[in-house]
């Protein structure tokens, strides 16, 4: 019972760390779907992690801060927009140069607003996300096998765990099952024949990328209010990278990026837990090897060793009417 | 297509393109309560109101050279290394491995065989990232990014398992030994009778790094395989068609590039802390994509490019010390400059073409 115990923990953590990797890869997912490549995840969910930080510690509301969140990473977003779609220009530089800006401004202004060398202060009571306890989770607690799985691991997260599980089907029913995701997805792959039938690329880029930022903007507003409880400077320390890897992992599909995300989260889960690795497999394993296990296995999977990852076809190209 | 004068195009466009990223970066300023205007002071009189803030500001200089070179031999290709950031901390490794295990005679000699170390392997870090777009097509940008974490990775189990000292608990190599110690500014122009300060760590390697600016503007528009290179940037399938092998240029390219990377540590690792740390590239590797994008990948605006950014960083830690500003600063300026130029480039050049075209019309209509 005790190792199953264990097991219901790491799962546990992995759901935890899995869940802004999930959003922020759902996000690149729309994006890269209608052909505009983002490596600024990262730099959107910094930002709207520090911003929903900073305003649920101002008005003491943790929704106005997701709210603010949201709008942060948005207007970056429309930054990217702009500079890749309306005026062509590399989406990659873009990407970039918004990593920066986040880094930098985020430093900046909550220097500039709380003067704690780069912090918010800690958010307390209703400026933080809550656990949330599923209907009798308390009274199946003692229930053998059952108990633990429905208390531990089901029941106990916050609403934004929920919000992110739940994008998964939808984010699918949205890109197959309606006409909104049919020309979104052919967007991506051949914007000429989108706009030959009448419909507005532009249009449709920008909603993708409008979708990326309030994804992006609920990943940001889980680590600073959710899994913890304020922003630290780089907080966001690399997991938009990793969400860019899962979404090459997952091929570009919503319910592989669950996959991707959750096997990452699950590296992440193990990094602070040696103990079960070496009781699993009878051997020390280097924390450094696991860190840096989901990068390699995105390079061997880039590599075409293991399937292939095609990436939508226009992927990085700004489209330009004929004339 | 050709609607602007050449000066137009290498001088006006980016230097709009930089007005408006210093405008920007005013408001900022304004914006989180501090006077631009005496920010801009302080940094100018701290980065280069004495030789101790030009020391300062040339060491970071020399820093960027070499990582801006690295960014702008690959954009010739149409390659886009982000991982110079990686292959720099790979070549500390390699001078830190040739500064602790080779006795060397002279520092001349370490110089070189530190320069070649780090070189090789910041090129052999570049190399697979290369080998895999060359020959599987997976994207560069990508793959350099997923090498940058994965270089921190393998750094971080050297330092802390390998190369740490017994007995140390910093994860860091034990001090390099006397002879291989670098010559400063300060030792170097003293016999010219010129007083430079002694505590700041520029060092013998900016010649170098000069030096590799004027190789690269040779390599690139002196040589036959300059030539090739610029060719499959500019249309791969010309290049293909003439006869040149895209295999082996965006491998020669990349490896060049990662070994102008890796030499950077001749720099910080040997020139300045004369040990390897960690993190000791402090980000030099993603400042080269502004450098090389401000500087339009062209050697001279490389090195003008990396002057300025290293009188940014100086004058930003200077802004640090005596404001509330923190050194963030200059990487939010520094977003601002790669937005500019690089990204929202057609923005300054758009309306710029408009304005050429109508001026060059209303000069036909006067002639006719």
């Amino acid at each position: 019972m005790d190792a199953y115990l264990t097991l219901i923990q790491l799962l546990d953590s992995t759901v935890r760390l899995a869940t802004p990797l999930l959003l922020a890869c759902l996000a690149g997912l729309y994006s890269e779907r209608a052909g505009i490549f983002d490596i600024g995840l990262e730099g959107k969910m910094l930002a709207a992690a520090f911003f929903s930080a900073a305003l649920a510690a101002l008005t003491g509301s943790v929704w106005v801060g997701l709210l603010a969140g949201i709008g942060a990473s948005m207007v970056l977003s429309a930054i990217h927009g702009v500079a890749s779609i309306t005026f062509r220009g590399n989406q990659l530089i873009s990407g970039v140069a918004i990593n920066f800006l986040a880094a930098g401004m985020t430093v900046l202004v909550a220097q500039a607003w709380f003067r704690q060398g780069g912090r918010t202060p800690s958010l307390i009571g209703n400026g933080r996300f809550e656990p949330i306890t599923l209907p009798f989770a308390e009274q199946l607690r003692d229930v053998p096998v059952f108990g633990p799985f429905y208390h531990e691991l089901l029941s106990g997260h916050s609403i934004l765990v929920y919000m992110a599980f739940a994008a998964v089907p939808l984010t699918w029913w949205l890109l197959y099952r309606t006409r909104f995701g049919l020309r979104l997805r052919a967007v991506g792959e051949n914007p000429a024949a989108v706009d030959t039938a009448g419909v507005s690329v532009v249009g449709l880029r920008f909603a993708a990328v409008a979708i990326c930022g309030v994804l992006c903007g609920i990943a940001g507003a889980y680590l600073s209010t959710a899994l913890q409880a304020g922003f630290v400077k780089d907080m966001a320390a690399g997991r938009g990278f990793i969400a860019l890897a899962a979404l090459i992992f997952a091929k570009w599909r919503p319910w592989h990026a669950l996959g991707a995300t959750l096997l990452f989260g699950l590296f992440g889960a193990l990094e602070t837990r040696p103990d079960v690795i070496e009781a699993v497999i009878g051997m020390k394993v280097q924390s450094q090897l696991l860190g840096a296990l989901p990068y390699v296995m995105t390079v061997i999977i880039l590599a075409g060793f293991v399937g292939t990852a095609t990436p939508p076809r226009a992927g990085g190209e700004p489209y330009v009417k004929e004339r | 297509m050709d609607v602007m004068p050449k000066w137009a195009e290498i001088i006006l466009v980016p230097l709009i393109s930089l007005l408006l990223a210093a405008i920007l970066s005013a408001l900022v300023i304004l914006a989180i309560g501090e006077d631009p205007v005496a920010a801009v002071k302080l940094m100018v009189t701290g980065a280069l109101g004495s030789t101790y803030g030009w020391g300062y500001t040339l060491y970071y200089a020399t820093n960027f050279m070499f990582t801006g070179l690295a960014v702008s031999i690959a954009f010739h290709a149409r390659l886009f290394n982000i991982g110079g950031e990686g292959q720099a901390m790979l070549g500390g490794l390699g001078v830190a491995l040739a500064c602790l295990f080779i006795p060397w005679p002279h520092w001349t000699l370490a110089l070189l065989g530190a320069a070649v170390a780090g070189g090789l392997f910041g090129a052999t870090w570049a190399a697979i990232p290369a080998y895999l777009q060359a020959k599987r097509g997976s994207h560069i940008v990508i793959t350099t990014i997923m090498f940058n974490f994965i270089a921190a990775a393998v750094l971080n189990y050297v330092l802390v398992n390998l190369l740490r000292p017994a007995g140390s608990m910093d994860p860091a190599t034990r001090r390099f030994d006397e002879v291989t110690h670098l010559p400063t500014l300060h030792e170097i122009l003293a016999p010219f009778g010129i007083e430079f300060s002694k505590a700041a760590p520029a060092n013998i390697t900016l010649l170098l790094a000069i030096a590799a600016c004027v190789f690269l503007w040779l390599l690139i528009w002196r040589t036959r395989l300059g030539y090739e290179i610029r060719s499959f940037g500019n249309s791969e399938s010309a290049a293909r068609y003439a006869g040149m092998p895209p295999v082996r240029i965006i491998m020669v390219t990349m490896l060049i590039s990662g070994a102008l990377a890796g030499m950077m540590a001749t720099n910080n690792v040997m020139g300045e802390a004369e040990r390897l740390v960690l993190n000791s590239v402090e980000g030099a590797g993603f400042i080269g994509i502004a450098v090389a994008l401000m500087g339009r990948s062209h050697p001279f605006g490389v090195f003008l490019a990396a002057i300025l950014f290293g009188f940014l960083y100086q004058g930003g830690a200077e802004l640090a010390l005596w404001t509330t500003i923190p050194r963030e600063l200059i990487v939010v300026i520094q977003a601002l400059v790669i937005l500019f130029t690089g990204a929202l480039d057609n923005m300054v050049r758009m309306p710029l073409e408009r304005v050429f075209l109508a001026l060059q019309t209303s000069a036909k209509r006067k002639e006719g």
